[in-house]
């Protein structure tokens, strides 16, 4: 299949425009979500399930080589021939010369996508094969100028039952239908002589069974049993990884599988393939052949994506993915699309070869929480975003000004003033409607949306500016109805900024629920009454207990006086030079932000 | 209890009046609040850019500043989860570092998860009169299960209306840098989230991310919505929602 990887972007974009896709694409979160979601929730502990699965795979995992070598045994002692090939030329050349040594002129496949990654078609093709796609789906494909498939499991996804119509009718020159049925109808009809006159039947595996030495595949329309029983060879074809140990273990993924895939309590079809057909037996293939492909799976297993070839192909993380679900499967160009194929496309052709692929997800997680074998896919995009910085395979742009910002991030003090003019400029570029039309260098975010404009100052510079211009509008004065004790209360001895509420309301006077006349209880001007209910919604005071007070106050009691305010009351009368001094040796200390540590209360 | 406030940098620089909001709640859930004062930034863009350098450097100021408190609350899912969920991962060859950032990460909450599991707030004091449709932001719902909190803390208001929009667990399509990188696909994804969330016919969404809540109103604005709020959490909760 051709690789066309480093053209997400423009065909992504191009894609969202496409209205006819964006309608197939529509049916992916009505079928396979809501599908799944339901499956789900009727099986119950779905979770544990997944718990189950992951185990499987990592035990199959560790052991690859072993369970590989049993394999290859228990199919050759039942009749197959088990065939290796490390890479995809290697796999296409071992099966043309089966195909050759057995006179093959007709290959009828049932769905691989193994055979998509190798370019089985092509190659056979060359060798003088005809091969017929029996999926509908890839069947949909193949007459449509062997057009790629945009899903692993339904390979059609992206075309409309209209699409199909308007194909068929051209390519059979049969009358226009736009019923499903009618249309599954006529393909049936084309393809049942097919398997009935092809030599070779190709299939992939979801599974490959070591203690049996068994392939097995789940299939909708039963097409997969035909191909696998009818022609007189039979050639599976699947990757390294598919092995499992046990009968057992298969099973329990077959109850991951469908649910994840289509929502499917089982498959209509589950078809174990043990050898070719034996004596006693009245159909099947008179051989088996088993080629094993490695094409780059062996170097996962050393590495960091090793937990990738986990991989079921169920299809799941793609149906979830809002990336997917926007621009298709195509966009990705290779085989492999959505989520998986942000990290199997660059593991399998080269990073330098896909190099948007593994950036190009928001990493909202919602593939890792369906993924039927809990592989944390976002990590692993992670992980080769990392190997990308590392090789130099980002933008220079962007190298760029993550360094600057990660620079400046570590420089608490240019940072403050680095922000404090950022967020002034961009205020005044938003106007009056406090909306940004354009910004440049982010024209990704311009073109389709606003930049809601910030506010004109930074948290921390309004924290500031009140701890060091600021006195506390009371600090002098007394509450009426204050003067109560200050309650000691062990202050731990920082220096770390607070603010209360009551700096919000000067920064807004208007914004907030209650107007700063209420709660600044000595103002000038008379405060109005206050309703006693609003009253006690106001938080207390932490040291008097008294409600809001118009307060400013530190964080922390300053260490040079154990007077200072916590709020204008609970200082009681002190004289505002105290309370300045306090302020000052408090504001001197919050140049460093040293915490003492009281002993660390584990949360949960 | 000392809970010290991770203002995170969109509230720094985008919504002080959200931090202030926070302050308030946690204030009036009978806490001291702190600010350490050099905070900037938990090093998240850097860590999901693949620049682990950056995040580590950061991660490691983080860890300094904010480790000598009860608790750390952040307004923001995004990075309550980078600290809690990614921290000590970042320092998986540093055992002496690792165990910090895990003493750290247990010590780490999103806001209305601290507010409601840690603080079991009665009542909160905000006087949002409305019908609200709330946003699950992909990080606090899936890496920290923030889902049921701010709706327990919604429905303690007694003039909210929430309405759930469909796919309200579904990305808006920020996703940091990727909303630059990937203008189009993001675009795609926030106008998905206008339209499920408009369609609720709410006066105002909800979310506990500012990342996604700019996206999601700069998206709304462009269509053409100048009606619509876009509050974050604690603003309704705490009472700044003019
Ligand atoms: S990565 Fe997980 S969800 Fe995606 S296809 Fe593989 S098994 Fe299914």
């Amino acid at each position: 299949m051709e690789l066309r990887s480093n053209e997400f972007k423009p065909r992504a974009a191009a894609n969202l425009l496409d209205e006819k896709l964006q309608r197939g694409l529509g049916l992916i979160k009505v079928k396979a979500v809501v599908n799944r979601a339901s499956a789900v929730a009727e099986f119950g502990d779905f979770e544990s399930l997944r718990e189950v699965g992951k185990d499987i795979r990592d035990r199959a995992l560790a052991d690859l080589d072993l369970y590989l070598e049993r394999f290859e045994r228990e199919a050759t002692a039942r009749g197959a021939v088990v065939h290796w090939a490390e890479n995809a030329s290697e796999a296409c050349r071992i099966i043309v010369q089966i195909a050759r040594d057995n006179g093959v002129k007709k290959a009828a496949k049932s769905k691989s996508m193994v055979s998509e990654e190798i370019g089985l078609n092509d190659a056979l093709i060359e060798a003088g094969v005809e091969v017929i796609e029996t999926d509908l789906g890839e069947y949909i494909l193949q007459i449509n100028d062997a057009e790629p498939p945009s899903h692993i499991v339904m390979p059609v996804i992206h075309k409309t039952a209209e699409d199909v119509a308007d194909l068929f009718h051209e390519k059979h020159g049969t009358p226009r239908k736009t019923d499903p049925a009618a249309l599954t109808r006529e393909a049936r009809e084309i393809l049942r002589p097919q398997f009935l006159s092809a030599d070779m039947g190709i299939s992939g595996a979801n599974f490959i069974v070591a203690e049996t030495g068994s392939t097995l595949i789940v299939t909708n329309e039963g097409n997969g049993r035909l191909c696998t029983t009818l022609p007189r060879l039979h050639v599976a074809l699947t990757g390294i990884e598919k092995v499992v140990q046990t009968l057992e273990d298969a099973s329990v993924l077959l109850r991951l599988l469908p649910r994840s895939a289509t929502g499917q309590a089982i498959t209509n079809y589950v078809s174990v393939h043990t050898g070719p057909k034996r004596l006693e037996e009245s159909d099947g293939p008179q051989q088996f052949h088993i080629v094993l492909v490695d094409n780059g799976r062996s170097k996962l297993l050393a590495g960091d994506m090793r937990e990738m070839l986990r991989c079921i192909r169920c299809g799941a993380c793609m149906n979830h993915c809002p990336v997917y679900q926007a621009v298709g499967g195509h966009a990705y160009g290779w085989v492999y699309p959505g989520p998986m194929g942000n990290i199997l496309t660059p593991s399998y052709v080269g990073l330098e070869n896909a190099v948007a692929l593994p950036n190009a997800a928001t990493m909202c997680n919602q593939c890792g929480v369906v993924c039927p074998v809990k592989i944390p896919l976002p990590d692993l995009m992670r992980k080769l975003r990392e190997e990308q910085m590392a090789r130099g395979l980002k933008p220079w742009a962007e190298r760029l000004g993550l360094a600057l910002w990660g620079w400046a991030a570590q420089q608490p003090a240019l940072y403050a003033l680095g922000t404090r003019i950022a967020v002034r400029v961009m205020k005044w570029m938003g106007g009056s409607e406090k909306l940004i039309h354009r910004l440049p260098f982010v024209s990704g975010w311009t073109d389709g949306r606003d930049f809601p404009a910030p506010e004109g100052q930074t948290f921390r510079e309004l924290c500031r500016a009140r701890r060091t211009n600021e006195l506390p509008p009371a600090a002098g004065g007394r509450e009426p109805g204050g003067g109560r004790d200050a309650r000691p209360e062990s202050q731990p001895q920082n220096s770390a900024a607070k603010v209360t509420i009551d700096a919000h309301i000067a920064a807004h006077p208007t914004a907030c629920s209650r107007s700063a006349t209420g709660s600044r209880k000595n103002a000038s001007a008379p405060a109005p009454r206050r309703s006693p209910a609003r009253w006690r919604s106001c938080p207390p005071c932490r040291r008097c207990r008294a409600p809001w007070r118009a307060t400013w106050s530190r964080t922390t009691c300053p260490p040079a006086a154990s007077s200072g305010p916590a709020c204008a009351s609970s200082t009681g009368s002190a004289p505002a030079s105290a309370w300045k001094t306090a302020r000052r040796a408090a504001t001197t200390s919050s140049a460093s932000p040293a915490v003492s540590a009281p002993s660390p209360k584990p949360a949960r | 209890m000392r809970v010290a406030l991770f203002v995170t940098c969109l509230a720094d620089l985008m919504r002080p009046g959200v931090a202030f909001a926070a302050l308030r709640l946690l204030e009036h859930g009978g806490c001291t609040v702190e600010v350490p004062d050099t905070q900037t930034c938990c090093g998240q863009p850097a860590y999901n850019s693949g620049d682990r350098a950056t995040a580590m450097a950061l991660a490691k100021k983080v860890i300094g500043e904010f480790e000598g408190f009860d608790y750390v609350v952040a307004p923001s899912g995004s990075c309550g989860g980078m600290i809690r969920a990614h921290y000590p991962e970042l320092f998986r060859d540093d055992p002496a570092l690792q165990k910090r950032a895990e003493a750290l990460a247990a010590r780490t909450y999103e806001l209305t998860d601290f507010l409601v599991n840690i603080l079991k707030l009665d009542g909160v004091p905000g006087d949002f009169a409305g019908t609200v449709t709330y946003h699950d932001s992909c990080s606090g719902l899936r890496e920290l299960g923030v889902k049921a909190q701010p709706r327990a803390l919604l429905a303690k208001l007694p003039g909210v209306k929430l309405v759930e929009m469909d796919e309200a667990e579904t990305c808006c399509g920020f996703g940091g840098t990727f909303s630059l990188k990937f203008g189009e696909v993001s675009t795609q994804l926030a106008d998905n989230k206008c339209g499920n969330a408009c369609a609720t016919g709410a006066d105002a969404i909800v979310g506990g991310d500012l990342g996604c809540l700019l996206n999601i109103e700069g998206r709304l604005r462009r269509r053409g919505d100048m009606k619509t709020k876009v509050l974050h959490i604690a603003e309704v909760l705490a009472g700044r929602s003019d």
